[in-house]
């Protein structure tokens, strides 16, 4: 609730609430729901992309060095990466508060 | 129905073909509904028009009321102009998209003959439908006859399509007791209807040229804000409503207000009725008038947004104000009129006895003799300056 005072006011709201510009959900801050998130082992990743390939978000892309990185942004921390990965190489860290 | 219909003067028609001559003239793009009673006659006659090709629209036969009110909702944010109509089962069956309907500001119309809500199942009028729906964000009205229900429906097109308003318009009028009727109806000349009602311009549509999302989540963040729009936009309806009605007095030459009264300026006794009772109530006004009584009547033509301030100065003057409701709030204060005409009142300095009847359920008679019993009773009432409790008339017991 910290992007509350960014918010609309209720006389800066489209009419019937509508969406006016076309794949603006992707301005939604949706990361903050997170309670872990995902860390790369990259010792043990063979960057075979199927974390990339499952996560529900499409929050996974490649990062400078070549591995697989969330956009912490959008990960909810749902962890199908890590169930999914074949070398085990990532695990869940808990987000502190 | 066959033959040409004259526009100009009075010729006897069913209420409900009236209403659907109404939705011709105000030439409608789109008619998504399904029959019951007693509204079938409406659509019946709309599918006739546009298989006959003297309407150029598209009759969308549906497998359910809640469909239809979704067929109107996809229509009428394509930018199509809307009409449908229903009745009792078929209203609460619409009940979730009616509210979505109103949110987006989707500007449909729909005429409801009023009827009760089962059960015990039951065909005839009253007002538990609309009753059910009154917090739907609909702007609503009552018709007390057949003129008026044909009025009305060209009428709701105007506001509704305001864009200052683009909200959708529930236009009542009695099952049965108007929609099955033949009365002396006028219809308006085809061309005078397309001044008063200009094509369809709406605020917003769903276009893939300039794409948009209609009806997307509202999270906590922006969903009070989205119910405060939604409500400023009802409330500030009643101007456009007031502007509309003056517009349609010019074109027609018929005037409508928030709160029509009758012979109520100097009456001590008032009585409120909303719907086609009215007609009845005037008449009995007339009888004790003759007979030097002081007593009027106060109709709320318009139901939402409420007029408050209209209805306050109505009822300023008199000592007592019997309010007749056709419908039951099971449980809480007997009718959802009378409380509402009594939270009205609340905060004023002059606040007129009122007695509260519940009147006609499910098609139940209301006669001249049930009338004047309740004027007596009023009058009763405020001689000895105390309300009795909510009473259900002609209740057998």
């Amino acid at each position: 609730m910290a992007a509350q005072s960014a918010q609309p006011k209720w006389t800066e709201l489209a009419a019937g609430t509508a969406i006016t510009v076309p794949g603006s959900a992707r301005f939604n801050r949706t990361g903050d729901w997170r309670s872990v998130r995902p860390v790369w082992d990259h010792a043990k990743c063979i960057r075979c992309g199927v974390c990339v390939v499952y996560c529900p978000e499409g929050c996974i892309g490649w990062n400078a060095q070549g591995y697989p990185d969330a956009d912490l942004e959008y990960c909810k921390g749902c962890g199908i990466c890590v169930r999914e990965c074949w070398t085990a190489c990532i695990r869940q860290v808990e987000e502190e508060v | 129905m066959s033959g040409p219909i004259v526009a100009g003067k009075p010729v006897g028609m069913e209420v409900s073909i009236a209403i659907a001559e109404a939705a011709k003239l105000a030439d409608v793009d789109i008619v998504a509904a399904y029959p019951i009673t007693p509204q079938t006659h409406i659509v019946e006659h709309l599918a006739e028009i546009v298989a006959d090709g003297d309407l150029d629209a598209e009759f969308i036969p549906v497998e359910s009321e809640h469909s239809a009110m979704s067929v109107c909702c996809g229509t009428s944010a394509a930018g199509a102009r809307t009409f449908t109509a229903t009745s009792s089962q078929g209203l609460a069956l619409m009940h979730e998209i009616l509210f979505i309907a109103s949110a987006l500001r989707l500007p449909i119309v729909m005429a409801v003959a009023n009827r009760a809500l089962s059960g015990p199942i039951n065909i005839w009028n009253d007002h538990s439908d609309v009753m059910a729906n009154r917090d739907a964000g609909w702007v609503q009205v009552f018709a007390e006859n057949g003129q008026e229900s044909l009025d009305l429906t060209i009428w709701a097109f105007r506001l509704a399509e305001d864009k200052r308003v683009s909200l959708p318009v529930m236009v009542n009028f009695d099952g049965f007791m108007l929609s099955h009727v033949v009365e002396p109806v006028t219809l308006p000349d085809a061309e005078t209807v397309r001044k008063f009602l200009p094509p369809f311009e709406p605020l917003q549509r769903l276009d893939v040229d300039a794409p948009r999302s209609l009806g997307p989540v509202g999270i906590p963040d922006i969903y009070t804000e989205a119910k405060k729009a939604q409500l400023q936009v009802l409330l500030d309806s009643y101007g456009p409503i007031l502007e509309t009605w003056g517009a349609f007095e010019k074109a027609f030459g018929r005037r409508y207000r928030p709160v029509e009264t009758y012979r109520a300026d100097d009456a001590e006794i008032l009585m409120l009725t909303m719907g086609g009772l009215g007609e009845t109530a005037m008449s009995v006004v007339d009888e004790r008038r003759a007979k030097g009584e002081k007593v009027g009547l106060v109709r709320i033509r318009l139901w939402r947004p409420f007029p408050f301030d209209e209805f306050r100065k109505a009822v300023a003057k008199c000592k007592a104000l019997a309010v007749l409701d056709r419908a039951i709030s099971f449980g809480g204060p007997m009718g959802p009129v009378a409380s509402e005409v009594k939270a009205a009142l609340y905060a004023d300095a002059h606040r007129p006895l009122i007695v509260e009847f519940v009147v006609g359920l499910g098609g139940r008679d209301v006669t001249f003799a049930d009338f004047h019993r309740m004027w007596d009773e009023t009058a009763a009432a405020a001689r000895a300056g105390k309300a009795p409790a909510p009473r259900m008339v002609g209740l057998r017991e």
